[in-house]
């Protein structure tokens, strides 16, 4: 059981290009994180340095203060379920669970205790005299997740995608029951996943990595209501985020001759950038589908409509762009046009693809960059 | 489903068939005919039933020679196949030069004739010309493959196990490549020591070629002809004499065609046996762990 810390952590396969960027970042003991972020940045990378299997180029992973850049996977006492299911064939299901606590000499008597636990916490109880060899996918994946769960004392245990390979149906309970598990254990888990409903269930908190950096760690909450990132705003929620790439203004800014209202710390940033990569973003939750003519309104041209039978996603061309907007299905929309207003404090202002001008409430775990 | 049944079909076996008859069958079959009769010359030769084999089965010689045999084919086994296993864990894995040189040196043996390889070692271990004869002697061993036994003994084992070890070395090395680097991760999170990576994740995938190895290495060795025969001559007496060497000597030394056949066929039906005593063996051992 430990603290994980990440300093200056960076790595490279190749030496040129950087499949993780310096991040400094900390895993408190005894919490659920979740790893999100799309194939090939950086997700599994992280979790094999921490795990001990890849040495990073530089910077360091801290165990309670402890540098282990040095330890192997055994002496940093991790335990990980990798991806694609990885079964010793020549054993047995009883023999494949006890094999992490028999390397650790632990007493006969503890293992099977341990390995009858975890059987039944994975529904394994039927086959633990059968050979490894022969079983299912699912089977053999739940039994690479109970070779990282009979172990009690380890530092922290890492899933790289465990429920890939997994049956719909199937994952839902395992999702639960590592849940289960982790309330009951107090071990520090962290998921790597790209599918955000899977990291909203399982961790309290999500570290979003975008091309090799953690660009927003917070509750999923806060991934929601305050994206980070532009990156973070799109990949979370479904639809995600809407943007709009605009121009600043003496007195806002604005795209052709609309002009967008600013919160005063919003125009405050706006005013000291120089940067000319400035976005306004919003959720497609957040816009309030209007009359024609309502002032401070917006109309946008429809182009579809999706009904989702409780509620419906209009996707419309909003000065060039296209934007996705979520209206409650008791909503009549007829005509080509589409009139809407954009709550203000629901409007983000991203400079550098980064959220600026938030005045209230600052964002957690924004010391990740 | 339905079978369609048509007697033609077997025209199509009929090549297969007629390739092993001449490969296998025929020659076979002409052993067979020799061993039941008395050959005095091209046109003199009377039936005699099982005669030769009772005499062969009775000859003390051949007992002797069986004997050596089956105590070198086990020695060569107890040797090679740890030997090679050890070698090929010890063989660099990564694609480079430095791999490729190594599986190079290591195939050379496999490259030499036999005869020649026999000529290697007769000289190799003379101990006034050869290196390895000379430096035993000069350890301070009084050693002389010519003259003593276990010396030639010594001298056949080790150039059996430097002529085949490296073809257990690159089976085994093919076999330990197969097998995918996630289970070497999963063993080191799982904090499998080096004994326990070998016994539980290496060991049984090399399950596979081992058998192939066991059975090459048994036959081989058991059949082995040449390389003593050139290295001792069978000698000091008849110590290093195995079954093949006896077979010719009986074959074409003395020329008892009738007794060399029956003895040829019981060799064969020992090889077979063996063999498939080993490969029932294994394969049940397979299923009744599942």
């Amino acid at each position: 059981m430990a603290n994980i810390e990440l300093r200056d952590l960076a790595h490279s396969y190749d030496g040129k290009h950087y499949a993780l960027e310096a991040l400094n970042h900390t895993w408190k003991q005894g919490g659920a994180y979740a790893l999100l972020g799309p194939s090939g940045c950086g997700k599994s990378t992280l979790l094999n340095i921490i795990s001990g299997l890849i040495s990073p180029s530089q910077g360091e992973v801290l165990f309670d203060q402890q540098r282990v850049n040095e330890h192997s996977p055994q002496q940093r006492n991790i335990a990980q379920v990798f991806q694609f299911p990885v079964v010793y064939d020549a054993m047995t299901v009883r023999e494949n669970l006890a094999f992490p606590l028999k390397n650790m000499q632990t007493e006969k008597a503890q293992i099977e205790r341990k390995v009858n636990e975890i059987a039944q916490l994975l529904d394994l109880s039927d086959i633990l005299h059968k050979k490894a060899k022969n079983l299912s996918a699912d089977d053999k994946q739940k039994i690479s997740m109970g070779r990282g769960l009979v172990r009690e004392d380890v530092s922290a245990i890492l899933f790289d995608e465990p429920l890939t390979v997994i049956d719909p149906h199937l994952k839902w309970k395992l999702r639960r029951k590592l849940k289960e598990i982790h309330e009951k254990l107090d071990i520090t888990m962290i998921y790597v996943t790209h599918d955000q409903l899977e990291a909203a269930t399982f961790a309290d908190e999500i570290a979003v990595m975008y091309e090799g950096k953690i660009v927003q760690f917070g509750t999923p909450q806060s991934l929601f209501e305050q994206p980070n990132h532009t990156f973070v705003g799109y990949f979370i929620g479904s639809p995600g985020m809407n943007f709009l790439s605009v121009e600043k203004r003496n007195n806002g800014v604005a795209l052709q001759d609309t002009l967008f209202d600013l919160t005063a710390a919003q125009l405050d940033v706006i005013t000291q950038s120089s940067s000319s990569n400035i976005k306004l973003g919003i959720r497609p939750e957040f816009i309030n589908i209007v009359e024609p003519g309502a002032p401070n309104s917006f109309e946008a041209n429809i182009e579809f409509i999706e009904d989702l039978g409780t509620h419906k996603i209009v996707t419309v061309r909003f000065l060039g762009t296209r934007w996705q907007i979520r209206a409650a299905e008791h909503i009549l929309i007829s005509g080509n046009n589409l009139h809407f207003e954009l709550p203000a404090d629901h409007l983000k202002l991203y400079i550098d693809e980064y959220l600026v001008g938030e005045a209230q409430s600052p964002i957690e775990g924004d010391s990740c960059e | 489903m339905n079978k369609t049944h048509n007697n033609k079909a077997w025209w199509l076996v009929l090549p297969m068939f007629a390739l092993v008859a001449f490969s296998a069958i025929i020659p076979l079959m002409t052993v067979v005919n020799y061993s039941v009769q008395d050959i005095f010359d091209q046109n003199t030769a009377y039936f005699v039933g099982v005669e030769w084999y009772q005499e062969v089965l009775r000859n003390t010689r051949l007992h002797d020679s069986l004997l050596r045999q089956f105590i070198f084919s086990f020695s060569v086994l107890a040797i090679e196949i740890p030997l090679g296993i050890l070698v090929a864990l010890l063989m660099p894995k990564e694609a480079n030069w430095k791999t490729s040189l190594v599986l190079i040196l290591l195939a050379l043996p496999l490259l030499i004739p036999w005869n020649v390889v026999g000529t290697i070692w007769q000289v190799f271990a003379r101990g006034d010309i050869g290196l390895f004869g000379w430096a035993v002697n000069a350890m301070g061993f009084e050693y002389n493959y010519t003259a003593n036994a276990l010396d030639a003994w010594l001298t056949v084992l080790l150039m059996d196990v430097w002529h085949w070890t490296p073809l257990v070395a690159l089976l085994c090395y093919s076999g330990l490549r197969a097998i995918p680097e996630a289970y070497y991760q999963a063993a080191m999170i799982d904090r499998a020591s080096r004994w326990a990576i070998f016994r539980y994740i290496q060991l049984p995938r090399l399950k596979g070629v081992l058998v192939i190895a066991v059975l090459l290495r048994f036959m081989d060795s058991f059949m082995i002809y040449t390389e003593p025969f050139v290295l001792t001559g069978g000698g000091p007496g008849n110590a290093t004499t195995f079954l093949s060497q006896s077979l010719t000597q009986m074959a074409v030394g003395q020329f008892d065609l009738g007794p060399a056949a029956a003895f040829s066929l019981i060799y064969f039906m020992i090889v077979l046996l063996v063999c498939w005593l080993f490969f029932t063996t294994i394969t049940h051992m397979d299923k009744e762990r599942q």
